[in-house]
């Protein structure tokens, strides 16, 4: 189980805690992550990556670990203390997000 | 009795304002979706219940709110959570943010440039809906002008949105620029008479109209005239900030430009300027009195830089005449010390009798007057700016 933290706003969007866990089968990276929140929270595509390139929306940033992940591979694996569930993926607005 | 609803949108929520049909006790809701910025909210005139509000963010992009309930509850419009996201032949199903381009099938990208500020060519970029024009027939249609400009329609009340493309197609589109707030489609008027005419106005580029539902489109411009082009009456590249009708006559338009109160008498084939006496042609919003198509009202601002009121008094113009002669209308209104602006798409007016008027401003005041313009009453004084105002005349 993935752990996802949310920004507030998206949080209020989805309808869901500052915390949630997706399944992710197979490789644990932003793009296998992202897609597993998008698939449950459906409302949440678009405001994470933009619609059609699938690039970090500019004014995100990817968290986990006390790393700043944002400018990963989208492909690149996670951590592993976020593929076992140890830590959370952190998706935060730039400057707390206006 | 009948009762008005005033939907307003501001920078950091919407609220939802009520009274019964002597205008005079005012209910407050919201914020809905606080801390959003609302561009706009309007309702169905099929269906009063059915609301539309436009949320969007710098951070997290754009969202389609609807509600059924008149504004007491919403959702957004496409595939419900825990629903999977495609049918079972794999199709996606709605998503009621998602504002996509026309693309060019060879190439993948957008099928036109358009000018950016230094007049290079800038490709286009969705930012935001800008205005929401729900049918006047069909609570499920609903047009939406979005930055940067092109026209979008949804059949399914909101859950799934295509471009018209023939109006970003034109072969003008090149020569379109933004303004200061963008480059915006943020008017859209639907002619009652004729369902396949529709106009359209776009920061900065102009007036444009179909005939034809809005497979195609022409700029109507002439008349126009704008310092900051090369070519003062150019076809397009006008900075047109808002245009507006009377449903009984639809083929007169009057126009708030950047500078200039112009009208047409002709469906836009041709423009004549009414600023008249006004104590700056210069302003954002342009309204027409619900029962008397030759009353019109701005709200002049200083000029293009200095974007609130002359001398600091907050003075609405009607002018009852279709524009050249104008009088200051300031009862209730601050004639001192106000700086404040009201944008382009926050003023509107109820369909009683006599016609309320009513407005909002960036210092978070709402205006109302229930007297056609003559008295003025806040309805709420300290909401985040101002960003929109639609009302409801309900039955």
């Amino acid at each position: 189980m993935i752990r996802v933290v949310l920004p507030a706003h998206l949080r209020t969007l989805a309808g869901v805690g500052s915390e949630v866990e997706v399944e992710v089968e197979g490789a644990v990276t932003q793009r296998t992550v992202l897609d597993a929140l998008e698939a449950r929270y459906p409302m949440l595509r678009g405001t994470i990556r933009d619609h059609v390139t699938q690039q970090r929306r500019p004014f995100l940033r990817f968290f986990a670990c006390a790393q700043d992940l944002s400018h990963e591979a989208p492909d690149a694996p996670l951590p592993i203390e976020v593929a076992t569930g140890a830590e959370p993926f952190v998706i935060i607005g730039a400057i707390a997000g206006g | 009795m009948s009762g008005i609803r005033v939907l307003a949108g501001t920078r950091k929520g919407a609220f939802v304002l009520t009274s019964d049909g002597k205008r005079q006790r005012w209910e407050v809701s919201g914020p809905h979706f606080a801390g959003w910025e609302i561009y706009h909210v309007k309702g169905s005139p099929a269906d009063p219940d059915r609301l539309y509000a436009s949320q969007t963010s710098g951070w997290f992009g754009q969202v389609i709110q609807r509600s059924d309930d008149g504004g007491e509850t919403w959702h957004q419009p496409g595939t419900p959570p825990g629903e999977p996201t495609t049918t079972p032949d794999g199709m996606p199903k709605g998503e009621s943010n998602k504002f996509v381009y026309d693309t060019s099938a060879e190439t993948g990208k957008p099928l036109t440039t358009h000018q950016w500020y230094d007049g290079t060519q800038h490709p286009w970029e969705f930012k935001r809906v800008w205005h929401l024009e729900p049918s006047l027939t069909d609570p499920d249609t609903v047009y939406a002008g979005v930055e940067d400009a092109a026209l979008f329609r949804s059949a399914d009340g909101g859950q799934s949105w295509d471009e018209l493309a023939g109006l970003r197609g034109h072969e003008s589109g090149a020569r379109w620029q933004p303004g200061a707030g963008g480059m915006c489609l943020h008017t859209i008027l639907l002619d009652p008479s004729d369902p396949g005419r529709m106009y359209i106005a776009i920061s900065a580029a102009g007036t444009f109209r179909t005939d034809d539902a809005g497979k195609t489109w022409r700029p109507i411009n002439k008349g126009l005239t704008s310092n900051f082009l090369p070519e003062g009456e150019a076809e397009v590249g006008h900075c047109v900030h808002r245009i507006a009708m009377h449903p009984s006559r639809p083929q007169v338009l009057f126009m708030q430009k950047h500078w200039d109160v112009m009208r047409s008498d002709d469906a836009g084939e041709s423009w004549h300027e009414v600023s008249g006496n006004l104590p700056s042609d210069f302003g954002f919003p342009i309204e027409v009195h619900a029962h008397e198509p030759e009353t019109i009202y701005v709200v002049p601002i200083k000029n293009d830089s200095e974007h609130f009121p002359p001398d600091g008094k907050l003075r609405v113009y009607r002018s009852r005449s279709g524009g050249n002669e104008w009088d200051a209308l300031t009862e209730g209104l601050p004639q001192r010390d106000c700086y404040v602006n009201v944008l382009r798409d926050a003023m509107a007016v109820d369909g009683l009798d006599p016609c309320g008027v009513y407005f909002g401003t960036t210092g978070g005041q709402v205006y109302a007057s229930a007297d056609a313009g003559d008295r003025w009453t806040p309805i709420v004084r300290d909401l985040p700016a101002v960003l929109s105002v639609e009302v409801q005349t309900l039955p």
